[in-house]
């Protein structure tokens, strides 16, 4: 388990214990945290599970793949720290790990 | 207390709650399913999960806390046999009654059947659910040889599961080509060509005529006069929705349960969404039933949130996703009726998008490993937008600027 904090859109956070292993993705919708749509349940094809990583976090986070960078650049208003957050597995360094969700999934 | 009861434990119900609990919905939620696990993801049982690349746990739309958080009565493994509407109220295998003041039908498809000789044969499998796929992994075992009756997504999905175990793989399909209901000759022609270089044996304009054991296997008679020896047979011919309970209740059923815009039945205490229900789409102005992820959450989301009295009509672009090998293949939007097909990109690249027009109206877009021209297609097609077909195919012009 590692704890992750979801900040919505309105600056207010939310927290979860995320199973090693699984999503950022996973982790909020299995706790009703709002804000994810994930369509796809991690198939990587809605691009409905946008967020952006905390800076002080983008460095332990694993890199994009290009076929996510590509749904990235149109997503609504993306980022240098966009992801897609069924791509992004827990691991045990990411105890602590925070998120912020967009405005909007579209 | 009052209650709302979900029958048909999958997709479609899993959003049904979440919203219902998000809207505010404080009575009771029942959920009635026949099919004994928690919901799961049904995408990755021709993908991932037959290439034993995801757990079981994985497979869950959603973790069980997620239902005790939700305060939901599961019955599992439990059949809904009918529907009395004068009391109310269902009624379940074994006899027992359940009153609703709301009730969702989330009861989605059924495989179709084959009636064909040798159709009971032991190493016959069909694939809807995990069981399926839990017998159909067993036979995924290098050097066997897997026959798939019909090209449809499935069975090419389940191909591409099969030939990456590796199996040897023969697909056979009535039609000219592969994907005949769902796409263009254009890309079927770059899926056909795609498996044939991934070593399956694809056979057009063949079927199966009958199945028997042969020695240690078993052997198909094609009516091309052929055969073909076999250890496991898929067959992949398309869903049958479930649609009885509603039908036998009185309610309007025409290939699927007939619903308004925001997932009523004729009965206004009475929702059908997901694969099982038709509805009117506004985008193209006709009933459309579909067989999707995201229609299935979408219209479940719209119905709970009409249960609790936040009426928004349901207006959501279809669209759909299939994944073999490392070919993702997106599409938005339904594609009959179209004039003139569009190729943006090269498909000998194994990039490319094929955009479907109307008089010039994008009205579908089928985009391989293309997800930015998917996903401006999602928008084109909602404001029914025009496009001019050397727009379209100018690889200088970025999709985000096809919407000017
Ligand atoms: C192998 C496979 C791969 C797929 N891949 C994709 C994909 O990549 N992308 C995509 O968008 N879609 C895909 N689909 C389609 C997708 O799974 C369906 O669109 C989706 O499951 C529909 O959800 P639903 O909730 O409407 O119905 P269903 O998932 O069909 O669920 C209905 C449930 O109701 C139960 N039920 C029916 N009648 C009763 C009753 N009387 N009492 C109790 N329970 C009942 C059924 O047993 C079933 O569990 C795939 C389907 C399969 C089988
Ligand atoms: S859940 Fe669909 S892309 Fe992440």
């Amino acid at each position: 388990m590692a704890l992750v904090f979801y900040v919505a859109f309105d600056g207010s956070q939310h927290e979860a214990d995320v199973p090693v292993g699984s999503s950022v993705m996973d982790g909020a919708v299995n706790n009703g945290i709002d804000g994810i749509l994930a369509e796809c349940g991690g198939a990587m094809s809605c691009a409905t599970c946008h967020v952006y990583i905390d800076d002080a976090w983008v460095s332990k986070v694993s890199a994009p793949t290009e076929m996510e960078q590509e749904m990235l650049e149109v997503v609504s208003n993306p980022k240098e720290n966009s992801r897609l957050s069924c791509q992004v597995t827990i691991t045990t360094e990411m105890e602590g790990l925070k998120v912020h969700l967009p405005e909007s999934q579209f | 207390m009052k209650s709302v009861v979900i029958i048909g434990a999958s997709h479609a119900a899993v959003d049904a709650i979440s919203t219902l609990r998000k809207k505010g919905w404080s009575g009771k939620v029942v959920l009635v399913g026949d099919e004994v696990p928690l919901p799961y993801h049904r995408p990755p049982l021709s993908k991932a999960y037959l290439q034993d690349q995801i757990s079981e746990e994985k497979l869950l739309i959603r973790n069980e806390q997620f239902y005790q958080d939700s305060d939901v009565t599961l019955m599992l493994g439990r059949r809904a046999e009918s529907i009395n509407r004068e009391t109310h109220s269902i009624t379940l295998d074994g006899g027992e009654t359940l009153a609703y003041d709301k009730l969702i039908l989330a009861t989605g498809t059924r495989t179709r059947y084959f009636p064909i000789k040798g159709g009971d044969l032991p190493s016959v499998h069909y694939l809807r659910t995990k069981a399926d796929a839990d017998r159909i992994k067993t036979q995924l075992v290098s050097g066997k040889k897997i026959l798939l009756i019909g090209a449809g997504y499935i069975g090419l999905e389940i191909a591409a599961s099969a030939v990456k175990s590796g199996c040897e793989v023969v697909v056979v399909e009535l039609a000219d080509r592969v994907l005949a209901r769902v796409t263009s000759p254009e890309v079927s022609s770059f899926y056909q060509r795609f498996h044939a270089e991934q070593g399956v044996d694809i056979r057009l304009n063949t079927g199966v005529q009958s199945m028997e054991v042969a020695g240690a296997a078993y052997r198909a008679t094609l009516n091309t006069g052929g055969t073909v020896d076999f250890d496991a047979v898929v067959i992949g011919i398309g869903v049958v929705p479930n649609v009885e309970l509603a039908e036998d209740a009185g309610l309007s059923c025409d290939n699927g349960i007939l619903v308004n815009e925001f997932g009523a039945t004729d009965d206004e205490d009475i929702y059908a969404v997901g694969d099982c229900s038709r509805y009117h789409s506004l985008i193209y102005d006709r009933k459309i039933r579909l067989e999707s992820i995201p229609n299935a959450s979408g219209q479940a989301r719209t119905a709970a949130a009409a249960i609790c009295a936040d009426e928004i009509a349901y207006n959501e672009v279809p669209w759909f996703w299939s994944d073999q090998y490392d070919i993702k293949l997106q599409t938005a939007g339904l594609f009959e009726g179209y004039d003139e097909v569009v190729v943006r990109g090269n498909p000998s690249e194994n990039k490319f998008s094929v955009f479907y027009l109307k008089a010039g109206r994008v009205l579908a877009v089928d985009a391989i490993n293309s997800p930015m021209e998917f996903m401006i297609a999602k928008k084109l097609i909602l404001a029914k937008a025009v496009l001019e077909a050397y727009v379209i195919r100018d690889m200088s012009i970025k999709p985000k600027d096809f919407l000017g």
